[in-house]
């Protein structure tokens, strides 16, 4: 039976010797890398591209074609090889399309040597990207499974190459573009029959063959097919411009469904007896696959909540259960001592600790569960929810649509630490922020970590938290000032600065507080006045109506009386007519004001620089350990993601 | 298939193919009974109210009902409460969903209730009956009748608990006095 796969899903393997059939209408550059027991490439012998096509139980064709038939002995691969990452790119310089968003969505397809597939996947949703690794075949307990993964890469081969870890990633591009190159004469072109078969299954996105030189011969009427089938079957991304042109213009806004009933979500399969629990990405209600993961995710939260909470009401009672049988064994004078009473008492222990083993048994099914669903669900998470480390935000392109909710960070439990549950908070933020620079009540590691590191520390989160929210706004959506009295920051701000995050340098002085207050003050009086008065389109042409986050960083430093009371308002009032608040500060640096800051800070959602267990869940007030989404040391994703907001600002004119 | 369970008398809750049971749902119904007296049409609302409490070692450690709906662990649900019963259609007016899988392992004991909270006794109640059904297949396997109004206010109706690696589900019937759940608990006390 064929497993159709969606984004982050997996399939057991069958066999070992295995065929991986590729299709896209136009040609592209098959290849296979191979990762160790971390996912990381470590060097380019590991890597089968078209010009050095064989490696022991691999084999991928020697130039770019619409067709591949990839051969693989996973029997045949090194002992070390743990992961095998099956990749298209799209060749450079041949005059094709540079964005898989201009072709047919690939398919793939992976079969036994006697033909029969396993498992297939179509790769919908790319856009400008250029390369997508598009199935990953790992080991999982000695057995290999196949995901899809379908992960694109604007950035191209480079790109993806450098984020699997291999070193000097640009030179085995280059080698690999060269090859493709002069293989391009020999190229097999996709023939003019299958690209209108392919339109007419529905597997074919945008329709290219009317608008490629690549492909001679046009059939007449491609170009109507693919205005027919280019909205629909590109799945929500924006048509490319020449298509639409073509076809009757649709007035149905791309990515929101509110009149026809949602896709049902892709329910997970019943699990087999003896199969192990197989969870699927968007397993939840909602109109949209965002809405479904973030339902999913506030289910994962609670389950992780309630499954800990049964886990420890049973070892207090457990507890408690043995002191009351010490006492009772205690408290007759005939038992207390002897033979009698040391058997008593070596039976009330093993009591104990039988149910506390059952206890931990009953947790570590439930976790694992909630192990291996986490590990879908990550893969599959929208740039707005996944961590900076997720591929997702090599491919980040300026989004259309505010998404529903922001990652802030992630939460754990001591219990099982490894197991992550992503922290989300819905947009707008209904509460302003607070990275609390100061010395925190508990945590280990927070004691290690000194005042001005910690300080550092939380710019960087106060940094990072900024540039997801620029990024996951649509262009002009959002505007970020910094208030930073005594220039404080210092480098901390520049990746904000360097590519036109910020409208304007932060503010210093006291002069400088009070005029970026006092201009987001009289913009929340004028936006106040005119949404109770209903006379929204009178407010004054240069109001900015995007959503301001005001930074402030040092408080209260530089701030009077005046300002202190300002701010208050901003945070009280700021929220519900799109003026939001972001305090990096020391809650010891205020305490001259006394209690008077008291309701400040509690009506700031406070998040640390460094791991805390300070936040509560909803349901059963475990107190959790927050950990801040940090971009990983070294890598220069933020940079790139802003790099992108500030091209597109400028497009756009702002 | 429906057992009709006579007072004390037990099931075991092993499906029939020999696997055990993962979701039960124990529903409640009743109705008024009709009045006699001058305004007939004058409503006459009966306010029954289900609980769970789950009972650890004859310890009560949780519970489910209509002021705290999920128990802490969320293994037992209660969908809401009713405070009027059902119109005579049969169905259930309040239902409480136990996820037997996931109930803490120092849980051994989960006894179901039933109170007037508005004070009439079950004399005043009629066609009531608890029922348990698997949630999974939606097919009842146990059905319990409150027969005779008596003059009190509150049954002790069932209680689901483990023998075993399964469970067990065994109708009580105790009738008692009490508005809430806490009321009962040193009558619950004796049936464990």
């Amino acid at each position: 039976m064929t497993a159709e796969l969606v984004r982050g899903q997996n399939h057991p393997l069958s066999g070992t010797r295995l065929e991986i059939r590729v299709s896209a209408g136009q040609p592209v550059m098959a290849g296979v890398t191979l990762g160790n027991a971390d996912g990381r490439v470590p060097g380019d012998e590991w890597v089968a591209h078209p010009a050095s096509p064989k490696l022991p139980g691999l084999e991928v064709s020697r130039q770019a074609a619409a067709e591949h038939r990839l051969a693989v002995d996973l029997d045949a691969l090194p002992e070390t090889a743990h992961r095998v990452n099956v990749l298209l790119a799209l060749p450079s310089g041949t005059g094709g399309p540079d964005r898989f968003g201009a072709l047919a969505a690939p398919f793939l397809a992976v079969t036994g040597t006697d033909g029969t597939e396993m498992a297939n996947y179509t790769v919908t949703g790319l856009d400008a990207e250029s390369a997508v690794v598009a199935l990953e075949l790992y080991r999982r307990q000695g057995a290999w499974k196949v995901r899809a993964v379908g992960q694109g890469y604007a950035g191209g081969l480079t790109a993806m190459l450098h984020d699997q870890g291999l070193p000097r990633a640009a030179e085995t591009a280059a080698r690999i573009e060269e090859a493709i190159a002069q293989g391009v004469a020999r190229a097999v072109a996709a023939p003019p029959a299958q690209v209108g078969g392919g339109a007419a299954d529905g597997r074919t996105a945008v329709g290219a063959a009317g608008h490629d030189p690549v492909v001679p011969a046009a059939p007449a009427g491609g170009g109507a097919a693919a205005g027919d089938g280019g909205p629909a079957g590109s799945g929500g991304s924006v048509p490319e411009p020449g298509a639409a042109s073509v076809g009757p213009v649709s007035y149905r806004h791309p990515g929101r469904r509110t009149s026809a009933p949602p896709e049902p979500a892709p329910a997970a399969p019943a699990a087999e007896p003896g199969q192990p629990y197989q969870p699927v990405a968007g397993d939840a209600t909602g109109w949209t696959m965002n809405e479904r993961l973030y339902n999913q995710v506030w289910g994962m939260f609670e389950d992780l909540a309630r499954a800990t909470a049964a886990y420890r009401s049973a070892v207090d009672f457990a507890e408690s259960r043995l002191e009351q049988e010490l006492d009772r064994v205690l408290s007759d004078p005939s038992t207390r001592v002897g033979p009698a009473a040391d058997a008593a008492r070596q039976e009330a222990r093993a009591r104990q600790a039988e149910l506390v083993e059952q206890a931990r048994a009953a947790l570590d099914r439930d976790l694992d569960r909630l192990v291996v669903e986490a590990e879908v669900v990550e893969h599959a998470l929208p740039p707005a929810f996944a961590r900076w480390d997720n591929p997702v935000w090599q491919a980040y392109q300026v989004p259309l649509e505010t998404p529903m909710a922001l990652r802030l960070g992630d939460l754990h439990l001591p219990e099982r630490r490894g197991l992550r549950i992503p922290m989300l908070v819905r947009l707008p933020l209904e509460r302003g922020l607070w990275i609390d620079s100061g010395r925190s009540a508990g945590g280990a590691d927070a004691s290690l970590v000194d005042a001005a590191e910690r300080r550092r520390l939380a710019l960087d989160c106060a940094v990072s938290h900024a540039a997801r929210l620029l990024a996951v706004h649509p262009v002009g959506d959002y505007s970020v000032h910094v208030i930073d009295p005594a220039g404080a920051a210092g480098t901390a701000l520049a990746p904000l600065l360097e590519h036109g995050a910020l409208k304007e340098p932060p503010m210093a002085g006291a002069r400088g507080v009070s005029e970026v207050l006092g201009r987001l003050t009289q913009r929340v009086d004028l936006v106040q006045m005119a949404v109770r008065s209903g006379a929204v389109d009178s407010l004054p042409p240069d109001l900015d109506t995007a959503e301001q986050l005001l930074i402030v960083n040092d408080f209260p430093h530089g701030f009077d009386d005046r300002s202190v009371t300002q701010l208050r308002y901003l945070a009280d009032e700021g929220p519900s007519v799109g003026v939001h608040l972001m305090m990096v500060a020391d809650r010891d640096d205020a305490r001259a004001y006394g209690p008077v800051l008291d309701p400040l800070w509690r009506s700031l959602l406070r998040v640390t620089p460094v791991p805390d267990d300070h936040l509560a869940d909803p349901w059963v007030g475990h107190s959790w350990t927050y950990e801040p989404s940090l971009a990983p040391s070294g890598s220069d994703v933020l940079r790139q993601v802003l790099r992108r907001v500030g091209q597109a600002r400028k497009a756009y004119g702002i | 298939m429906t057992v009709n369970l006579s007072k004390g008398q037990g099931i075991s809750l092993q499906k029939a193919d020999g696997g055990t049971l993962t979701a039960v749902r124990m529903g409640l119904g009743w109705q008024a009974a009709p009045r006699r007296g001058l305004f007939g049409s004058r409503t006459r609302e009966i306010d029954l109210d289900a609980s769970a409490v789950l009972f650890a070692d004859k310890q009560p450690v949780d519970v489910a009902f209509f002021q705290q709906l999920v128990s802490k662990d969320g293994s037992v649900r209660h969908t809401g409460d009713n405070l009027v019963g059902g119109a005579g259609q049969g169905g259930d007016d309040e239902a409480i969903l136990v996820d037997l899988q996931r109930v803490p392992v120092h849980v051994n004991n989960i006894v179901f209730t039933v109170n007037s909270f508005t004070g009439q006794t079950f004399a005043e109640v009629q066609n009531a009956f608890c029922r348990l059904v698997d949630e999974t297949t939606g097919q009842e396997l146990a059905r319990y009748t409150l027969d005779g109004g008596g003059q009190y206010t509150a049954q002790i109706m069932a209680k689901v608990h483990r023998v075993g690696n399964g469970w067990q589900m065994t109708a009580i019937g105790t009738p008692a006095n009490g508005r809430t759940f806490q009321d009962l608990l040193a009558e619950i006390q004796t049936v464990l």
